[in-house]
C-alpha cells in the first residue's frame, strides 16, 4: 500500500522557514556580533527554558506538516490505486488511536461513561426490551477495563506512576549523557561536569534546558501513557478526543505566528530600507502607503480581506483536490492578511533606523567612493538592521497566536474545518453554560495556548535583551 | 497605594449596592411591581414597515401593532383563521372569464376571478399619533413641518399634539397599493402582482412616476388599482386572477394591515427620514400595543394602546387547554399586560442566565443549556429537570412548521443523472445517501432530540401530514415493532452498488465517488457538524467534501446550479401543503426560473399533481393527491429529508396563558404576568455572594502590607545615606 | 505651530482618499451590488426585477470606477466610487442599506462606546502606571521579579479568557452585577463595572511591563542620580522626575489610541450586549452593509490621523524643547 504525499502551501512555507533558520544559523555563526548576541540568548536561563518548550511545540508542528493521502482499500485486486480525499499528516498517523476513537458525544477527562444520561435499551431476563436512563458506557474510553470500571482509579494511578518513573529515568539518562559530553569536551572529571551543569556554569544555560525538558517529560509521560486507553482531556460534542485537537491546534498556531511574519518580512524590509535610504519621493510614497494602510482599523481591513479571499476560494473549487487544501489556502490567506496589517510597524522602524545609519560616516564614505547603492544596502545597512528584524519576529509571534482566537470569534479567522485554538475556544464557549459545565475543551485549549504564548513571550524577552543594542550597553 | 484605593472603592460600591438583593437587576427600579412582560430579541429587526417585514424577528413587534383583516385563533389546533379587524372571514366569490358567477365548488380551471369582500368592524380607532392631530380649523396640525419645528424633535413622542381617527377601508387599500411602491421593495410584490388584478400595472406606473420626480412623495390615491375596490367606508373588495384559496392566509399577515394615507404623508415630509421618523421606525396601528421606544440596539418597548377597540380572551380551545389553565382568563378584556420590554441579547449565555435569574419571563433553550433544563424521559418524552421544576418553570413544546433538508441539485451529472449518467442510477445514489445520513443521530446530537425526522416535506400540523405507518418514507424506513426503523447501511450499500458505485468506486473506472456539499458556514460550531456529515457519507464509502461558504456566495451557486448537495431549510408562510410543495415545483426551478426550487427538480407527474392540489380545499381528494405527491418525492429523493425542529420554550410560573404558536405572532395580548410571584422569585434567586469581595480585599492587603513595610525600611535606609541599590 | 497643523491636515486628504479606495476595492471584489441587494431584500421570494429596482434606487447601477459611457468629468464622477465617497469628506455618511441614517446611528452609539472605553482607558492607565511605578520602586527585589513574572503570565492569557471567566465568576456565580446589558443615564454604572474591570485587568500585563521598562530606563539616567543625591526621597524622585520624563514614550503609545476609543471595542461590546460602535461595526460586517463599513473605516482613519497629530502636539507639551517649525 503506497501513500500519496501532499505538499500543502503552508507545509512548503514551514519547511522553507526551517531551511531559512538553518541558513540563518549558519550565517550568524560566521558574523561575530550576531554570534555574540545568540550567546547572550544562550546564557539567558528563562530564555533557554522557553526555547526548549517552544522546540517541542515546533516538533509537533513539523510532524503535523508532513501530509499525505492514505490509499483507499481496494475490494478487488485489479482496481487502480485510489486515494482518500482526507489529507492526513505524520502526526495523524502517530496519533491514529486518538483520531479514530470517537465517542458519540461529550465525555469528561478519563471518563469511562458518557457525560449525559441517555435512554438505553436493556434486555431483561425475560427477554423483553425496556428502556433505562443511565450514563452509557463509552466505546473507547477505558474500554480495556471491560466490565470492571471500578478499577479505573487504580489503573490511572498505576499508569501515572509508571510513566513518571520512566520520565525520571529518562531525564537522569539525558542529564548523565550531557554531563559526560561536557566532561569530555572541557576535559574535566565528570562529577565536576555535573556540578557545572547543575549550577549553570556553562556557555549555554544547559541546566535550564534540562530542567524544562524534565518538566516536559514529567507532564507528557502520564499524558501519553493515559491517552492510549482513555480520553485524557475528554471528548467534545461529536465525541472527538480533545487531546488530539489540542495537538492539531499547535501547527495552526505556529503557522499563524511564524508564517505571517515571514511572508510580509520581505515587503517590510525592502520598503523600509528603500524609504530610509533614498528618501525624497520614494520615501514620501512609501510613507503614504503605510500610513494609509495603518490608518484603516485592523479588524475591518482583515474582515474585508478575509471575505475577499473566501470569494476567490469559493469561485475556484477546481484549484483544490481536497478540503485540506482549501482550508490551508484560507489559513495562508489569513497569514498574509494579518501580515498586511502588521508590516507597517516594522517598516516604519526600519525606515527610521536606515535614516540614522545612512548618516553614519562610513556609509557616507562608501557613497563618496562610488560604491554601488545595492552593495551598500546589502553590505552595510541590512546586516545592521537584522537585530530589529529578529526582535520583530519573536515579538509578533505571541500577539498573532492570541489574535487568531479573537478573529475566529468574530468569524473571520481560520477555516471552520481547521482545528485551531480559536476554533476550539469558540466551540467550547457555549459549553460553559451547560449544567453540569463542560469545562475541559476550554481548559485544554487555554492551557496549551497559555504554555505556547508564555514560552514565546519569555523567549522574545531573552532575544530582545540580547539583540537590542541599548539593552546590551546597559 | 492605588490598588488599595481601587479595591476599597470597588468594594465600597458593591457593598452599598448590596443593601438590596437584586443588584444584578438589569431594569430600572421604577419598573418593579408593574405588569410588564420582559423578553429578549437576538436579531435587530430590519424593517417595521408592514409592506416590508417578513421575518419572525420583525413580526414579533409589528404583529402586536397592526391589525390585518384576519388572525389565527390563539388556542385552536390545527390553526384556524378567525376575524381580526374584519367582521368575518370572507368567502370568495368566483367568476368565469365571461364574468358569470360560479358556484363555490366550480373546477379551478374555469375560475377566472375570485373576489373577496372584506367588511371591517365598526369603531376601531388608531393609536394616538401626531399624524392624526387636527387643529381647530379641522386641518392636520403637522401637515407641513418646517425645519425649526423639526429641530426640536428627536423621537415621535416629542410632537406635543396627537390625535386619532377611525379605521376605514381606504387604509387597507392604501397599504395594498404600497406593496407596489418602488421604494419599499416589498418582498411579496412579485408574488402578489401575479394574483391581484392590476397590481403589476400599478407597480409600473409608480415606478415611472418615481423616476420622473425622484424626491417627491407619491400620493398613491392618485393611482388606480382595479383589483381593489372601495365599496363603502368600511368595506372593500379584492379581486384575484383565477382561484387562490391561500389568499386568506395572506390576509392574516401584516402585509395586508391598514396604513393611513395621512401617516404616510406625515412621514414623507423633508427632514423626517434623517431623524428616523418613518413608518419603518415608528409603526402606526390599531392593535393592542403601540411602539413607544425604538432602540433596536438595546431595547424596544411596546405600551398598551389606549384606543384599542377591545377584544376578549378566547373561551374555547383544543382539548387539554382547560386543564392547562389556558382558559382561566376567558372573556377578560385584552391585552392583559400594560407593557412589554424587549431587550437585545446577542449572546446566548447572558440570555439564558438572565432567564434563570428571573429577568426574562420566557426563553428558548439553546442547544447547550438543554441538559440543564430538560431531560428526556423514558420513551422519548421530555420533562423538565428537577432544578427547573423547583423553580416552577414550565416547558412548552411544539413542532415548528418548518423543514430542514439536504438537497441534491438534479442538474448535476452525478446526483441528477444528467449527461448520460442515467436518471435511474442517480436516483439509487440519492436513495442510498438518504438512508446513510442518520437523521435520528443528528437530532439527538445536535438538536438534543428537539426535532422529528422528516418523512416528506410536510411537518406535523400541515394538512396532508400522516402519522404512523402510513406516513413513513418507505425508501428509507421500515415499519418494525410499531416504529419506523431506518434501513441498514447494508441496504444503502446495495443501492449504491446498483447505482454503479460498488464500495464507493466507479464500477468501470475504479474512481472513488466524491460528492461536494455546500453549506453556509456561519458559526464556528459548524465544524463538529461537518465532521459528523463526513462520517455519515464514509459509512457507505462516499467521500464527502464540505464547502462552507458565505451566504451570498451560496445563493449565487444555487442560482447558477453550481452545487451538488446543499443544506437549506424552509419556514412556512402559512399552514398549507402548497407552501412546502412549491419548493419542488418545476415552475419554481432555481436555475431556469429564479424560483425557490433549488434542487431544480422537474417531474411532470409531480407538477401535474401540484397544479391540481394547490387550488383545492382541504378535502379527502386533496389528501389523496398530497399522499401521491409524497410518494413521488420519496421515490425520486430530490432531498434527503432532514427533520422538523421542535421548539422548546421555557416559561416561568408567573407567565400565564402562554401557548406555543408558530404561525401567528400577535400573541402578546393574551399573556398575563403574576407580578407578585415574579417579584418574590427574583428576590429569592438573586442574593449576591459577597465573600469574594472580602477575599479580594484580604489578598490586596496581603500584598500591600509587606510592600509598605519594605518601603518604610528602604526610606529609612536612604535617610542613613545608603542607596538602596 | 499653526502652519504645521495645516500641513498635517492637508496631508490627511490623500491618505483618506487612499483609505477609501482600498476599502472600496476590497468590498466590491467581495460583493457585487447584486449581492448587496439580495442581502437587503431578504431570502424569500426575491426576483431579479426587485434586485434591479433596488440597485437603481440606491445608485448601485453605475460602473465602479470608470464610466466609459459618460463624457467629460462624468467619466469619473458618474461612478459608484465617486458618488459614494465624495460625500464622506463633508461628513455626510448617507444611509445604511436598510435605510437608516448612519450619522444618527453613530451619534447614538458613541455614548455607550465611550462609557465603556473611557473609564477603561483612564482607569487602566492609572492602574498600570501605578503598578509599574511600584515595580520600578521595588526594582531588583522579589516583589519586582514576581511582579514581572505575573505580568508575562497575564499577557499570555487570551483576552477571550478574561471575558468568559469574568462573566462566569462575577455575574453567574456571585450574582454581583447584571450579566450583560446597558442603560442610559446614571443607571449604567452597574452594567459598566464588569466590562471596565475586565478591560483594565486584561491590559495590566503588557502595559505594566512596558511602563516598567520605560521607568527603569529613566531611573538609570544621570539626572536621577543627581536628584537622589540632592536628598530627595525616592518617591519624590519617582513622581517628580522619572514619571515626567517617562511620559514621552508613554504618550507615543497612548495618545494615538485616545481618538480611537470612539470606535469602541468589538469583543467587549458584543459579549456584554452594549449598543456601541464596536458592535455596530461587527453587525455591519456580518450583514455586509457597505455604507456602514465604509463610514466606520473612514471615521477610524480620521481618528487615527487625529491621534497622530495629537501625539505630536503632546510631545511639545511635555517636552518644551520640541517645536514644530517647518
Amino acid at each position: 500500500m503506497s501513500i500519496q504525499p501532499v505538499l500543502l502551501w503552508s507545509d512548503a512555507l514551514i519547511w522553507l522557514l526551517v531551511l531559512g533558520v538553518v541558513a540563518f544559523g549558519w550565517a550568524s555563526s560566521r558574523t561575530p556580533p550576531l554570534r555574540a548576541a545568540w550567546r547572550r540568548v544562550g546564557r539567558n536561563r528563562p530564555g533557554m527554558a522557553a526555547a526548549t518548550v517552544l522546540l517541542v511545540f515546533v516538533l509537533i508542528g513539523l510532524l503535523d506538516s508532513l501530509h499525505y493521502r492514505p490509499p483507499l482499500a481496494n475490494r478487488t485486486p485489479d482496481q487502480p490505486a485510489a486515494y482518500s480525499i482526507e489529507v492526513l499528516s505524520a502526526l495523524d498517523a502517530l496519533a491514529a488511536p486518538l483520531r479514530t476513537r470517537m465517542e458519540k458525544t461529550y465525555s469528561a477527562p478519563l471518563a469511562t461513561r458518557a457525560y449525559a444520561k441517555e435512554s438505553i435499551e436493556v434486555r431483561d431476563a425475560g427477554g423483553a426490551v425496556h428502556a433505562v436512563r443511565d450514563f452509557p458506557r463509552l466505546a473507547f474510553g477505558g474500554a480495556h477495563l471491560g466490565e470492571d470500571e471500578a478499577q479505573r482509579d487504580a489503573d490511572v494511578l498505576g499508569r501515572v506512576l509508571a510513566a513518571e518513573v520512566v520520565a525520571l529515568a529518562l531525564i537522569l539518562v539525558v542529564s548523565g549523557v550531557g554531563a559526560v559530553l561536557l566532561a569530555r569536551r572541557q576535559a574535566i572529571p565528570w562529577p565536576q561536569a555535573v556540578r557545572r551543569l547543575w549550577r549553570g556554569d556553562t556557555d549555554i544555560a544547559w541546566n535550564a534546558v534540562l530542567f524544562s525538558l524534565g518538566a516536559l517529560a514529567l507532564t507528557a509521560a502520564p499524558l501519553l501513557a493515559l491517552c492510549v486507553d482513555y480520553h485524557v482531556f475528554g471528548t467534545d460534542k461529536v465525541g472527538q478526543d480533545v487531546f488530539y485537537q489540542v495537538l492539531k491546534s499547535v501547527r495552526t498556531a505556529l503557522v499563524i505566528g511564524l508564517v505571517t511574519t515571514l511572508v510580509t518580512l520581505p515587503i517590510a524590509v525592502a520598503l523600509g530600507i528603500l524609504a530610509g535610504y533614498w528618501r525624497g519621493w520614494v520615501d514620501d510614497l512609501i510613507q503614504y502607503l503605510y500610513t494609509t494602510l495603518s490608518s484603516i482599523p485592523g479588524v475591518l481591513l482583515i474582515a474585508a480581506a478575509v471575505l475577499m479571499m473566501q470569494v476567490v476560494i469559493d469561485t475556484h473549487p477546481q484549484w483544490f483536490a481536497t478540503a485540506a487544501e482549501r482550508a490551508d489556502l484560507r489559513l495562508l490567506a489569513l497569514c498574509l492578511i494579518l501580515g498586511m496589517t502588521s508590516w507597517t510597524g516594522l517598516c516604519r522602524l526600519l525606515r527610521g533606523e536606515t535614516l540614522k545609519l545612512r548618516e553614519l560616516e562610513y556609509i557616507q564614505a562608501a557613497q563618496a567612493f562610488g560604491v554601488a547603492d545595492l552593495r551598500i544596502l546589502a553590505r552595510h545597512i541590512l546586516p545592521n538592521l537584522m537585530h530589529l528584524v529578529i526582535i520583530a519576529l519573536v515579538m509578533d509571534f505571541s500577539g498573532l497566536v492570541l489574535s487568531e482566537a479573537v478573529l475566529s470569534y468574530v468569524g473571520i479567522g481560520v477555516d471552520p474545518t481547521t482545528i485551531s485554538f480559536g476554533t476550539m475556544i469558540n466551540n467550547a464557549r457555549m459549553e460553559l453554560a451547560r449544567e453540569p459545565m463542560v469545562w475541559w475543551s476550554l481548559a485544554a485549549a487555554f492551557s496549551f495556548m497559555f504554555a505556547l504564548v508564555l514560552a514565546a513571550n519569555v523567549l522574545a524577552d531573552a532575544v530582545r535583551d540580547a539583540f537590542d543594542p541599548r539593552a546590551a550597553v546597559a | 497605594m492605588s490598588l488599595l484605593r481601587l479595591i476599597v472603592l470597588l468594594a465600597g460600591a458593591a457593598l452599598l449596592a448590596a443593601c438590596d438583593s437584586e443588584q444584578n437587576d438589569p431594569y430600572p427600579a421604577a419598573e418593579r411591581g408593574q405588569a410588564i412582560l420582559y423578553s429578549a430579541f437576538t436579531e435587530r429587526p430590519k424593517h417595521l414597515d408592514p409592506a416590508q417585514s417578513y421575518t419572525e424577528d420583525e413580526n414579533t413587534f409589528i404583529a402586536q401593532i397592526y391589525e390585518p383583516p384576519l388572525q389565527y385563533h390563539y388556542l385552536k389546533r390545527p390553526y384556524t383563521l378567525i376575524p381580526g379587524a374584519a367582521e368575518q372571514v370572507p368567502t370568495p366569490v368566483y367568476y368565469d372569464a365571461a364574468g358569470k358567477r360560479l358556484p363555490a365548488d366550480a373546477p379551478a380551471a374555469s375560475i377566472a376571478r375570485s373576489v373577496y369582500e372584506i367588511r371591517l368592524r365598526p369603531g376601531i380607532r388608531y393609536q394616538p399619533h401626531p399624524a392624526f392631530a387636527v387643529g381647530d380649523d379641522g386641518r392636520p396640525v403637522y401637515e407641513t413641518i418646517d425645519a425649526a419645528m423639526l429641530a426640536k424633535v428627536e423621537r415621535i413622542a416629542d410632537f406635543p399634539r396627537t390625535g386619532t381617527r377611525e379605521l376605514t377601508a381606504d387604509d387597507y387599500i392604501y397599504q395594498i397599493k404600497r406593496l407596489a411602491h418602488p421604494h419599499l421593495h416589498s418582498p411579496i410584490f412579485g408574488m402578489m402582482a401575479a394574483h391581484i388584478v392590476g397590481l403589476r400595472e400599478l407597480g409600473d406606473a409608480l415606478q415611472q412616476a418615481a423616476k420622473a420626480n425622484p424626491d417627491a412623495w407619491l400620493d398613491l390615491d392618485r393611482f388606480p388599482l382595479p383589483g381593489v375596490e372601495r365599496i363603502d367606508r368600511s368595506t372593500y373588495r379584492v379581486t384575484l386572477k383565477g382561484k387562490y384559496p391561500q389568499f386568506l392566509y395572506w390576509l392574516a399577515m401584516p402585509f395586508f394591515a391598514p396604513v393611513p394615507r395621512e401617516v404616510d404623508r406625515f412621514y414623507s415630509q423633508p427632514g423626517m427620514a434623517a431623524k428616523n421618523l418613518s413608518l419603518d421606525w415608528y409603526p402606526v396601528g390599531t392593535g393592542p400595543f403601540m411602539l413607544t421606544e425604538n432602540n433596536p440596539n438595546r431595547r424596544m418597548v411596546l405600551d398598551r394602546n389606549p384606543n384599542f377597540h377591545g377584544e376578549t380572551y378566547p373561551c374555547e380551545g383544543e382539548a387539554g387547554d382547560r386543564e392547562a389553565g389556558l382558559l382561566a382568563d376567558c372573556g377578560k378584556p385584552l391585552p392583559l399586560i400594560d407593557r412589554a420590554v424587549f431587550s437585545r441579547e446577542k449572546e446566548s449565555i447572558p440570555y439564558w442566565n438572565k432567564f434563570l435569574q428571573g429577568y426574562y419571563d420566557a426563553s428558548g433553550i439553546a442547544s447547550d443549556s438543554f441538559d440543564q433544563a430538560v431531560r428526556l424521559a423514558v420513551g422519548g418524552d421530555v420533562a423538565l429537570t428537577d432544578e427547573m421544576q423547583a423553580k416552577g418553570i414550565r416547558l412548552l413544546t411544539s413542532v415548528r412548521t418548518s423543514t430542514f433538508y439536504m438537497g441534491f441539485n438534479l442538474l448535476d451529472p452525478v446526483v441528477g443523472g444528467k449527461d448520460g449518467v442515467g436518471e435511474a442510477r442517480a436516483r439509487k445514489l440519492r436513495q442510498a445517501v438518504s438512508i446513510a445520513v442518520d437523521q435520528e443521530e443528528f437530532i439527538s446530537i445536535f438538536m438534543n432530540g428537539r426535532g422529528i425526522p422528516a418523512m416528506s416535506p410536510l411537518p406535523p400540523g400541515i394538512f396532508g401530514f400522516v402519522e404512523g405507518e402510513g406516513g413513513i418514507n418507505p425508501v428509507v424506513y421500515d415499519w418494525i415493532d410499531g416504529r419506523a426503523r431506518r434501513k441498514s447501511v447494508e441496504a444503502a450499500r446495495t443501492l449504491l452498488a446498483e447505482a454503479g458505485w460498488p464500495n464507493g468506486r466507479d464500477a468501470k473506472t475504479g474512481e472513488p465517488l466524491v460528492l461536494n456539499l455546500d453549506t453556509t458556514g456561519g458559526g464556528m460550531g459548524d465544524k463538529s457538524r461537518l465532521d459528523w456529515l463526513t462520517r455519515q457519507f464514509a459509512k457507505i464509502d462516499i467521500q464527502l467534501v464540505v464547502r462552507s461558504t458565505d451566504f451570498n456566495r451560496f445563493q449565487e451557486k444555487l442560482r447558477k446550479g453550481a452545487v451538488q448537495l446543499y443544506y437549506l431549510g424552509w419556514n412556512a408562510d402559512y399552514p398549507d401543503p402548497e407552501n412546502f410543495f412549491f419548493l419542488l415545483a418545476g415552475a419554481e426551478s432555481k436555475v431556469a426560473q429564479g424560483g425557490e426550487n433549488a434542487s431544480n427538480y422537474a417531474s411532470p407527474a409531480f407538477d401535474r399533481l401540484f397544479a391540481e392540489m394547490k387550488d383545492m380545499d382541504n378535502t379527502p381528494q386533496r389528501l389523496d393527491i398530497v399522499r401521491r405527491m409524497n410518494r413521488l418525492l420519496q421515490e425520486d429523493a430530490p432531498w434527503v429529508f432532514g427533520f422538523h425542529p421542535k421548539s422548546y420554550t421555557l416559561g416561568h410560573a408567573w407567565l400565564l396563558n402562554r401557548k406555543p404558536n408558530d404561525v401567528a405572532n400577535n400573541i402578546l395580548k393574551y399573556q398575563r404576568i403574576d407580578v407578585a410571584a415574579r417579584a418574590a422569585a427574583r428576590h429569592a434567586w438573586n442574593a449576591p455572594v459577597l465573600w469574594p469581595l472580602a477575599a479580594l480585599l484580604a489578598v490586596g492587603l496581603a500584598i500591600l502590607v509587606p510592600a509598605v513595610v519594605a518601603y518604610r525600611r528602604r526610606e529609612r535606609r536612604n535617610a542613613r545615606g545608603n542607596d538602596g541599590r | 505651530m499653526f502652519a504645521y497643523l495645516v500641513r498635517r491636515l492637508l496631508y490627511a486628504i490623500p491618505i483618506l482618499i487612499g483609505v477609501n479606495l482600498i476599502t472600496f476595492a476590497l468590498f466590491f471584489i467581495v460583493n457585487t451590488p447584486d449581492d448587496m441587494a439580495r442581502m437587503q431584500l431578504g431570502v424569500k421570494r426575491v426576483t431579479a426585477e426587485a434586485i434591479e429596482k433596488w440597485k437603481a434606487e440606491r445608485g448601485y447601477d453605475k460602473p465602479l470606477f470608470v464610466n466609459a459611457q459618460a463624457s467629460g468629468v462624468g467619466v469619473v464622477t458618474e461612478t459608484i466610487f465617486f458618488t459614494k465617497s465624495a460625500r464622506l469628506f463633508v461628513g455626510d455618511f448617507g444611509r445604511a442599506e436598510d435605510g437608516r441614517d448612519i450619522a444618527r446611528e453613530i451619534r447614538t452609539r458613541m455614548g455607550p462606546s465611550l462609557a465603556i472605553a473611557l473609564p477603561t482607558f483612564v482607569l487602566g492607565l492609572f492602574v498600570t502606571v501605578c503598578l509599574a511605578l511600584m515595580l520600578a520602586f521595588f526594582r531588583a527585589t522579589p516583589l519586582d521579579f514576581w511582579g514581572v513574572v505575573l505580568c508575562v503570565a497575564m499577557m499570555s492569557i487570551s483576552g477571550l479568557f478574561y471575558i468568559i471567566g469574568g462573566q462566569y465568576l462575577i455575574s453567574k456565580l456571585w450574582r454581583l452585577v447584571p450579566i450583560s446589558g446597558f442603560s442610559a443615564g446614571l443607571d449604567a454604572w452597574k452594567f459598566l463595572i464588569l466590562p471596565v474591570l475586565i478591560g483594565v485587568v486584561s491590559g495590566i500585563g503588557s502595559s505594566t511591563r512596558w511602563y516598567r521598562t520605560i521607568f527603569l530606563e529613566e531611573i538609570g539616567k544621570d539626572y536621577v542620580r543627581t536628584a537622589r543625591a540632592k536628598g530627595l526621597s525616592e518617591l519624590a524622585v519617582l513622581f517628580r522626575h522619572v514619571l515626567r520624563n517617562a511620559l514621552i514614550p508613554i504618550l507615543t503609545g497612548v495618545v494615538v489610541v485616545i481618538p480611537l476609543l470612539f470606535m469602541g471595542s468589538l469583543l467587549t461590546e458584543s459579549f456584554f450586549g452594549i449598543p456601541g460602535l464596536g458592535s455596530y461595526t461587527i453587525d455591519a460586517i456580518q450583514a455586509q452593509d457597505f455604507a456602514v463599513v465604509r463610514a466606520m473605516v473612514f471615521i477610524g482613519s480620521v481618528l487615527y490621523i487625529v491621534g497622530l497629530i495629537l501625539t505630536d502636539l503632546s510631545y511639545s507639551w511635555v517636552d518644551p524643547r520640541i517645536r514644530f517649525e517647518s
